[in-house]
């Protein structure tokens, strides 16, 4: 074979009103043969109502390596949540 | 990195499992655990392929129309199911035709019960009920193993494989509530099934090379031992009902155990089978890797025309 049908990640959106999630991936010449490609595999009992498709190439990922300095500082940054913030017993929902 | 270093990777990483979390694809971890996991991965997706080819057998003379959709939606499935694998045994930086290389090379094993021939109808049912069945109680416990990918792939492979067995199994019940002869043809399917399918769950724990570690590693919950009897102890009230007997003599409840105890496993077959020798390993291979070669023009065709398309897509932007 002279070249490979390169790999794309195959992201489905189960109903309506909720948002596409990743599901796996496949290999397919082009994106039509993978939108149709990904329906058989992954939506043979009505797992989807809408399909994107995306060459894994495309996709750039965060290195679990750098995880310190990416998700680290929010971890101090305590203020940004609700339960920071004391306010008196009589005020029973805000 | 010096090996000061990689051992304290390794500590954190084996903590991280034993706190349940989840391993994903970018994670660092060990050479073996990769290797290993790429191992069984692979071994569970080639196996889903070449089970299509027994079942596929029958596709064309299926009995009704109704038993035909069933067994073309469940080959259907066991080919889905093989691409989920493939797709998450990818993730361990190994490329799908590295993965057919060792298949088709016979490197890489599948499940040897796919080695025994087909020989009539009544196989489709002792597959799905039996074949599947121990499918299930080793899959199960899959869907929490510590490598991410994997667990999702098996998560959608457990919800679909149930319909499998059902399906076998009401093919073994009309047979057994049919003639004389379908019902023998049921027995005899059961005896020739059995066996391999109790091989199927794995090799005995005293011999297992790999139980220990995998089981550390979550890639594995429970021994083989522990499957098999709980297959045994599934099954034979369904053979029960079914009216037909499983063909072991040293079959027996135990009350004391609470389990059936069961006569001797000939290993010797099993490792025979394993070893390229069953009645039908070269016959599979010669499909598989048939179907690939035979495959390549379409391939390379699908390939030619996705990239003349581009080029049209580009030279009509330039156009403009």
């Amino acid at each position: 074979m002279e070249k490979n049908w390169p790999l794309w990640e195959i992201f489905v959106r189960s109903k309506n009103g909720l948002e596409h999630r990743h599901f796996g991936s496949l290999h397919a010449a082009d994106a039509e043969m993978a939108l149709e490609n990904a329906r058989d595999v992954y939506t043979r009992r009505s797992e989807g109502v809408s399909i994107w498709v995306v060459e894994s190439k495309n996709i750039t990922a965060s290195n679990p390596e750098n995880n310190g300095e990416l998700f680290e500082p929010a971890q101090d940054k305590i203020y940004r949540h609700p339960t920071f913030y004391t306010l008196p017993d009589e005020i029973k929902h805000m | 990195m010096s090996e000061a270093q990689l051992k304290d990777l390794e500590e954190i990483f084996e903590q991280r499992i034993a706190n349940d979390e989840k391993i994903e694809p970018k994670d660092w971890m060990p050479e073996k655990y990769r290797k290993t996991h790429i191992r069984q991965i692979s071994q569970h997706a080639h196996s889903e392929i070449v089970g299509m080819l027994p079942e596929g057998n029958w596709i064309t003379r299926a009995p009704s129309l109704r038993r035909k959709v069933a067994l073309l939606a469940k080959v259907q499935d066991e080919a889905g199911h093989g691409l989920y694998l493939y797709s998450a045994c990818e993730t361990l930086g190994i490329s799908r035709d590295e993965l057919y290389d060792q298949l088709h090379s016979g490197k890489a094993k599948y499940s040897s019960i796919f080695n025994y021939p087909t020989i009539t109808w009544a196989d489709m049912g002792a597959i799905g009920w039996l074949v599947d069945g121990a499918a299930i109680i080793n899959q199960v416990p899959l869907c929490n193993t510590s490598y991410g990918p994997y667990a999702r792939a098996m998560i959608r492979v457990c919800k679909e494989e149930s319909f499998h067995q059902r399906q076998g199994f009401e093919i073994m019940m009309s047979l057994c509530n049919g003639t004389e002869v379908q019902k023998q043809m049921a027995q005899d399917a059961l005896n020739r099934w059995w066996w391999p399918s109790l091989m199927m769950l794995g090799p005995v724990d005293a011999e297992s090379v790999h139980t220990e570690q995998s089981m550390k590693w979550k890639l594995k919950r429970k021994t083989n031992d522990e499957l098999r009897q709980q297959f045994i102890d599934q099954t034979v009230p369904q053979a029960d009902i079914l009216g037909i007997t499983v063909p072991d003599p040293d079959l027996k409840w135990n009350e004391e155990t609470g389990h059936y105890d069961f006569g001797e496993i000939d290993w010797d077959e099993f490792w025979q089978v394993v070893k390229g020798h069953g009645p039908c390993n070269k016959e599979r291979m010669n499909a598989r890797v048939g179907a690939w070669e035979e495959g390549t023009w379409v391939r390379d065709a699908a390939m030619a025309y996705a990239e003349k398309q581009q080029n049209k897509k580009e030279n009509q932007a330039k156009a403009v």
